[in-house]
């Protein structure tokens, strides 16, 4: 049975989001006048697909290293210029990233992209290094519990911790991007102020950070929730330094990009088949699909350089190997059975 | 009992379902696809209870064409109305009209279509015929004071025709808003627009139909369906369909998913501030309700999420 929701407080709607997007147009100097539909988007949108290490990390069967090369080197051959290869977090931790060195090593690199890895300290960075890494990433979190729950220490303690990796790879020339967890919600605190997100994603794009990856780690944001944090943070960050991880756990992802693509963002991470489940709700999805962010985009008219055919293959075959059921409904709607 | 579960992830077990329900019983024992009245009734006067302030009840279709809704009389007398909630039922033609005034109907709606081709494979008969049976019922309707909403499917691609000009939605749009209908529900039928094609086929309907009479349809078919409403809202669109737990697959592409979920459109909204008078929790518990008894999962990520555990 249909239902039709007829919005009571239109007039309020309109008034009250125009008036957000238009003060943020001003303050980032935005050339649209307002933030809408059939505004100026992005013309080219850089895709950072993670599915390699955030989809498999929180996958429960471990994949084999052979497999994990493979995927790899389709999603290097779809034309996403980014590919997260893999995490030089302790093996204790994680242990499905523990043959990090292998997988680096196997990849066959495809000039023009570029395969960056986790790493949570100096050691995982001199790690990464030694094992052939480009570029490397770090992970901060807006909320103070999530970062002791997470990683066993403050955000201030683990600022620190970021300091070294920061210093080693200016060193090296290794450009680092920094990523900022709970930005639209925390498992354990809730909400989380816009402000305590903007001094994060600061601090890390003050140290050195060449983009900030801006996480809704739970999948709890909305285009409303999206749209304050990220005036807030633009205010302390350039837009052209940051990026969106919407995670899909309340079906809200592809809303939150296009409201972040709205507001001049134009990096997005995504996971080819929407790999990786959200650990805080079992049964629940995580990561958007690499594929429907694609297909949206290109409806949109923005360019990415994927191939969406080759893509599509790189998802079936993971999910093959995986044994379930992709999370990307252009996936699902594609494979006619 | 065959293979029914012993108990269901979302909260409801079975058990108690079977005992609370003896129709349900019945219906399992004798494994039968079509839903039972008492269902469908049961269904209605949960969501009645929800805030929702328009529920289209069923359909005055014949059951030749859609055995489902066989039952549309007994569904339409078998509900409590609630008050300040208004059931619309589907009449393709004058006979269904009739039939739906019969069995007490207050509101009603037409199903146009933005393509020529899925006009004759859907309903049998060009656009140009459509127009004139809905002519006759919306004439029929006016005579009665009963308001017709007028639908447009197709209005972002069509699964035979392709590709679907923004200019032949917005005058299929004009000709139901010309001749009566006081809404006209905008339908991606097979879920391929994006915000991209939204926008555009929103600016030209605009032109021809006043945005307050406007409502969009969207189908999740391949996720698209929060991102084009939330474009439409940003138009000034301010009626969104949706159904419970995401009912409804896609015909055209078998396993995906069609029509977007209720309780993911609620999140969004009520995230972004706006009122809907709806109570999200009690939709979800219709979803969980319905689902259980249908014994299948949800289409709804809200759902799904606030089933797992923290």
């Amino acid at each position: 049975m249909a239902a039709v929701m007829r919005i009571v407080n239109r007039s309020s709607f309109t008034s009250a989001m125009g008036h957000q997007y238009l003060a943020f147009s001003a303050a980032a100097n935005v050339r649209a006048s307002a933030v809408g539909a059939g505004q100026t988007l992005p013309e080219r949108v850089k895709i950072v697909e993670v599915g390699p290490r955030d989809g498999l990390q929180n996958e429960k069967t471990l994949v084999p290293t052979e497999t994990k090369i493979q995927l790899i080197d389709l999603l290097s051959e779809s034309g996403l210029p980014v590919i997260e290869a893999t995490s030089f977090v302790s093996p204790k931790w994680v242990p499905q990233m523990a043959d990090q060195v292998e997988v680096m090593k196997g990849i066959c690199r495809k000039p023009g992209v570029t395969y960056p890895v986790l790493t949570p300290n100096l050691k995982g960075f001199q790690a990464a290094l030694t094992a052939g890494a480009k570029e490397v990433a770090i992970f901060g979190a807006a909320s103070e519990l999530f970062s002791k729950k997470n990683i066993n220490c403050s955000v201030d303690e683990s600022l620190l911790r970021f300091e070294e990796v920061m210093e080693a790879a200016r060193e090296a020339c290794v450009p680092v991007r920094g990523y900022v967890s709970c930005v639209l919600g925390c498992p354990y605190e809730g909400k989380v102020a816009p402000e305590k997100v903007a001094h994060v994603a600061k601090r890390l794009y003050s140290m050195g950070c060449y983009e900030i990856s801006l996480g809704d780690t739970i999948g709890v944001g909305t285009p409303g929730s999206m749209s304050q944090m990220l005036a807030a943070v633009t205010r302390e960050v350039p837009l052209n330094a940051l990026a969106v991880h919407c995670h899909d756990t309340y079906g809200q992802a592809l809303a939150n990009i296009l409201v972040a693509l709205q507001m001049g963002i134009s990096v997005v991470d995504s996971s080819v088949a929407g790999l990786g489940g959200c650990p805080y709700a079992q049964g629940a999805s995580g990561n958007v699909a690499t594929e429907d962010v694609v297909y949206m985009l290109h409806g949109l008219g923005i360019q990415t350089g994927v191939d969406m055919s080759k893509l599509m293959n790189a998802g079936a075959f993971i999910c093959r190997i995986l044994n379930r059921k992709t999370n990307s409904k252009v996936a699902q709607a594609s494979c006619k059975l | 009992m065959g293979n029914v579960p012993t108990t269901v992830k979302h909260c409801l077990s079975y058990e108690q379902l079977i005992q609370d329900y003896p129709w349900l019983r019945r219906w399992l024992l004798e494994e039968k696809e079509i839903v039972p009245t008492e269902m469908k009734i049961q269904l209605i006067d949960m969501l009645s209870q929800t805030g929702l302030s328009v529920i289209e009840a069923t359909s005055f279709v014949s059951s030749k064409w859609v055995p489902q809704m066989a039952d549309h009389s007994d569904v339409l007398r078998g509900i409590k109305r609630a008050q300040h909630v208004q059931y619309p039922v589907l009449t393709p033609n004058i006979q269904g009209f009739q039939a739906a005034v019969e069995a007490g109907a207050t509101e009603v709606a037409v199903f146009g279509s933005a393509s020529e081709t899925f006009s004759k494979k859907n309903i049998n008969c060009s656009i140009d015929d459509s127009m004139l049976r809905f002519q006759e019922v919306v004439s029929a309707a006016k005579e009665r004071h009963i308001p017709v909403r007028g639908y447009v499917s197709c209005a972002l691609g069509c699964p035979h025709e392709g590709h679907m000009e923004p200019a032949k939605v917005a005058e299929v749009a004009k000709r139901l808003y010309d001749m009566g209908c006081c809404e006209i529900s905008l339908g991606d039928t097979i879920g391929v627009g994006t915000p991209g094609t939204m926008c555009q086929m929103l600016q030209t309907v605009m032109k021809e139909v006043p945005t307050k009479a406007l409502a969009v349809h969207c189908h999740d078919t391949y996720g698209q369906a929060l991102p084009n409403i939330l474009t439409a809202l940003q138009m000034g669109v301010c009626v969104v369909d949706s159904a419970v737990a995401g009912l409804g697959g896609c015909p055209y592409a078998q396993g995906s998913s069609g029509n977007v979920s209720t309780e993911d459109v609620l999140y969004m909204l009520h995230g972004m501030g706006i009122k809907t008078g709806v109570n999200l929790s009690k939709v979800t518990e219709v979803g969980d309700f319905i689902c259980s008894t249908l014994n299948r999962k949800t289409n709804s990520k809200v759902a799904q999420a606030r089933g797992g555990t923290l």
